[in-house]
């Protein structure tokens, strides 16, 4: 039972975590709106609520101390400067690694651990300090615990609710129930005070009990029933027996309740009716009527009407009041895809019958085939919807990185700053959890080659600040996601250098300055000249394309020296159906997705221009494309002599066009992705495959590795760089 | 007749742990995610006794507090204040609203169940 309820504990952590990132970067930000302050709070109250239920004793500790200066700036009494700010966004990243550790074990480092409490101290008044978490009533855990006395003992018990008592839900019969629980109990009501029916006012209280308990549990359990009217009736607690043992305990009790102002045992004084009482000023008492039956607040509590406070203030209250979140419905990731599966299958299960129905040859079926249109339209509406379910925002994606960043900075002796930018739009679940991990890296990268050392920075007239824009979009049916900062740029002459030293490129190639950009994404390429602790982790860059390549999106950089540099990621908005034009190469089926077509076109033997032995360009309005067979990049047998009849204009993301060649253009569809991962691994060129309607099996070419496979000979800078490879 | 409570708290854990230890010592639970649900729900559940969270959003436990106890609803019942607030002046703030009792986080179920009986006679 517990182990769900914790598992439940962990997945809110990682929402609040996330809230109160966000809400610190957008303190940092600028935004010192209160109600953002708020939030925060709440957010690390609830972890510290939360860990506390569980015994989480680390990171309830460090939550208390990092919530209480959050107090603190939320009364005002702290100003929220940039150093305060900076602490913040430490502690709560360390928040979050005591959240790990605590969920996946481990340990954090106790140094750093330490240097964070120190830090949040200084903003803490000795007097909050001493503050911990320990309860302080009888509700906790640490009530005194049970004496260990077994001897029965006779307590004498006089109790007289005064009238506020009664505003406060207490019902004095059930404080009876409980008492005798505990033994013998005999009750004697008091009704001398009760005046005659005329005179009797309905909100005073008259009646007064006298209990009689026999009970071998210790006085503090007795105290405990009380625990809730204290200060809010006249009581009395004798025993006939006291021993040492028990007057330690009360001493303990007492120390609990923080109430200096006499023993709340046997010799219980009566408490000064209020009337008598003179008027002190309550707000300067700190001790609390729950717990301490001070005579001042006493009066206070006989001063304050209860009910004219509450409507007074409930107005206010109401107007606090705002709108509350939209209704949201958790559900079980697997159910999400079982559904997807299933439109998935309904997609191609549509293709089927559109074919089998087109198949009949039964005259005039334009009323079916109107109705085949619905059903089409229906199912992508369904897909899109249940697309719409798996597509969360990227903002708490954007958020981890703002902390990748920090931790980048401080590694490097840098000063860096992330900015984020549509970080509302939506992308596929699984797309924000493969992405976290490529992410991190360029933006390790960036901070670490791609910023300049501040004072380099201010050398160059920029701000000693370095930015970095982390930004998302929706670019016609892709995701775009930018990562560009403000450094030097690419230093492209090194870059070379290295791609030759590392012989990755022949020593006399004559590259483009995208090209040598892009050698970044090789394999085997690190310009860090000492394998900085930071981002030379043994991950180069070709890790990162392989990853969003591997998420049929793809990469690029740009770059301009002294400006900085950015990368482009271009990502499918989902990974399970998309758009894709089937053609047929080399007499087989094939799907090319439509969001790399840029055009097609059917070809005339004078648009096609050679050029060498086995390089042809196509010739576009006045343009030369070069011309990639797909068949021949695949590897498939062309039939003899017939030129290729249609061409396919692709641009990769490097803005290179291509013309893929194909045989013929059948039909233009929404298809099924299916992977074909562990059926029979990386094929070069294929992406995936899909069914078609007659059952057959198509295989989803990717354009851009077919590109790069051949076909352009004499064109692409990989295939040269492999051939360099291979030699 | 089980006796009914009605649980105000922010934190899905606390919830969780409240609906547990509620549950599996006989009470019937019923809960709301923040202050101004508690309210609005309070009339449809007519809970014997209300467990309020104090720092919540749309509405803190003193609010909610004084909305129940105000006119409009005017409830009699047994408002226990079940937070990790343990600083007197909150205390205070709470019983003059007119909270019945007050139990600091974490709690045990056995002084949980205890307060509840001590409010509500709830033989559990």
């Amino acid at each position: 039972m517990s182990g769900s309820i914790q598992d439940t504990f962990f997945e809110e952590c990682e929402e609040l975590l996330e809230a109160m990132d966000e809400g610190l970067t957008a303190v940092e930000g600028g935004d010192h709106d209160p109600e953002i302050v708020n939030a925060v709070f709440r957010a690390v109250h609830s972890i510290k609520g939360g860990a506390g239920a569980f015994g989480l004793d680390e990171l309830v500790g460090f939550a208390h101390k990092f919530e209480t200066v959050f107090d603190e700036v939320r009364s005002n009494k702290v100003q929220l400067d940039t150093k305060l700010i900076q602490l913040l966004l430490r502690c709560s990243d360390h928040l979050a690694d005591l959240v790990a550790v605590a969920r996946d074990g481990g340990s954090t480092d106790e140094e750093h651990h330490d240097t964070l409490i120190a830090g949040l101290e200084e903003y803490l008044d000795e007097e909050e300090e001493e503050l911990t978490f320990e309860p302080m009533g009888l509700g906790g855990p640490a009530a005194p615990p049970p004496l260990a006395i077994e001897s029965e003992k006779n307590y004498t018990i006089r109790f007289q609710p005064l009238k506020e008592m009664f505003g406060t839900g207490n019902e004095p019969f059930f404080l009876f129930q409980a008492l005798s629980e505990l033994g013998d109990l005999k009750v004697v009501l008091d009704e001398s005070e009760l005046p005659g029916f005329d005179s009797m006012d309905m909100a005073e209280s008259y009646l007064a009990w006298d209990l009689e308990l026999t009970s071998s549990e210790p006085q503090s359990r007795v105290e405990a029933v009380f625990e809730f009217v204290e200060g809010l009736c006249e009581l009395s607690i004798a025993s006939d027996k006291d021993d040492e043992e028990e007057a330690a305990a009360l001493e303990a009790l007492n120390a609990a309740f923080g109430a200096d102002a006499g023993p709340l045992g046997s010799g219980l004084p009566e408490v000064t009716p209020p009337a008598a009482a003179p008027a002190e000023a309550p707000e300067t008492d700190t001790s609390g009527p729950f717990e301490a039956p001070a005579p001042a607040e006493e009066v206070k509590v006989a001063e304050a009407e209860p009910v004219e406070q509450a409507e007074a203030a409930s107005p206010e209250a109401a107007k606090k009041e705002q709108r509350g979140p939209k209704p949201t419905l958790r559900v079980e990731l697997e159910r999400v895809d079982r559904l997807i599966n299933a439109v998935g299958e309904l997609i191609i299960n549509h293709s089927m019958l559109a074919q089998q129905i087109a198949n009949l040859n039964a005259g005039d079926m334009r009323d079916v085939e109107t109705e085949l249109e619905g059903f089409k339209n229906l199912a992508r509406d369904i897909q899109e919807g249940v697309m719409a379910i798996r597509a969360q925002p990227v903002k708490p994606l954007f958020q981890r990185m703002a902390r990748i960043v920090r931790e980048a900075s401080s590694a490097t002796e840098k000063q860096a700053k992330l900015i984020n930018e549509g970080e509302n739009t939506e992308v596929d679940k699984t797309v924000i959890e493969r992405l976290s991990d490529p992410l991190t890296h360029i933006l390790r990268n960036a901070v670490d080659h791609g910023l300049e050392k501040p004072e380099d920075r201010e050398a160059a007239g920029k701000s000693r600040v370095g930015e970095i824009r982390l930004s998302a979009s929706h670019r016609s049916g892709s995701v775009c996601i930018e990562i560009k900062d403000d450094g030097a740029g690419i230093n492209r002459p090194k870059v070379k250098q290295i791609a030759i030293e590392k012989g990755l490129i022949p020593e006399n190639a004559e590259l483009t300055d995208s090209e040598i950009d892009n050698l970044l994404f090789l394999p085997g390429f690190s310009t860090a000249k000492e394998v900085s602790n930071l981002s030379g982790r043994g991950v180069g860059m070709d890790v990162v394309k392989n990853a969003v390549t591997g998420l049929g999106g793809r990469i690029s950089i740009t770059s301009t020296p002294g400006k900085g540099s950015t990368f482009t990621i271009i990502l499918p908005l989902t990974l399970a159906v998309m758009d894709g034009m089937v053609v047929s190469v080399g007499g087989q089926t094939m799907v090319v997705p439509i969001t790399s077509i840029v055009e097609t076109m059917r070809g005339s033997d004078d648009m096609i221009n050679s050029l060498g032995a086995d390089g042809t360009l196509l010739s576009i309005r006045g343009n030369f494309v070069p011309i990639c067979d797909v068949a021949g990049a695949l590897g498939l047998m062309k039939p003899d002599d017939q030129p290729p009849g249609v061409y396919l204009l692709v641009e990769t993301e490097t803005g290179q066009r291509s013309a893929l060649a194909v045989d013929d253009i059948h039909d233009q569809r929404q298809v099924v992705i299916k992977s074909l991962d562990g059926v029979c691994g990386n094929i070069p060129g294929v992406a995936a495959a899909t069914i078609l309607g007659d059952g057959k099996i198509a295989m989803i070419l990717d354009p851009e590795s077919i590109i790069s496979a051949g076909g352009t000979a004499g064109f692409d800078t990989e295939r040269r760089m492999s051939n360099a490879i291979a030699s | 007749m089980k006796t009914k409570v009605l649980a105000i708290d922010d934190s899905r854990t606390i919830r969780n742990l409240l609906a547990a230890t509620l549950e599996e010592a006989g009470f019937e639970y019923h809960c709301a995610v923040d202050g101004r649900e508690g309210v609005d729900m309070y009339a449809g559940v007519a809970p014997d006794v209300v467990i309020t969270d104090i720092n919540m959003p749309n509405l803190d436990g003193f609010g909610v507090i004084e909305e129940l106890r105000g006119t409009d609803i005017n409830s009699k019942v047994p408002i226990l204040v079940l937070t990790t607030e343990s600083a007197p002046e909150m205390k205070a703030r709470a019983r003059d609203a007119g909270a019945t009792g007050w139990i600091t986080k974490p709690f045990d179920d056995q002084s949980l169940i205890f307060a509840l009986k001590r409010v509500t006679g709830a033989v559990a």
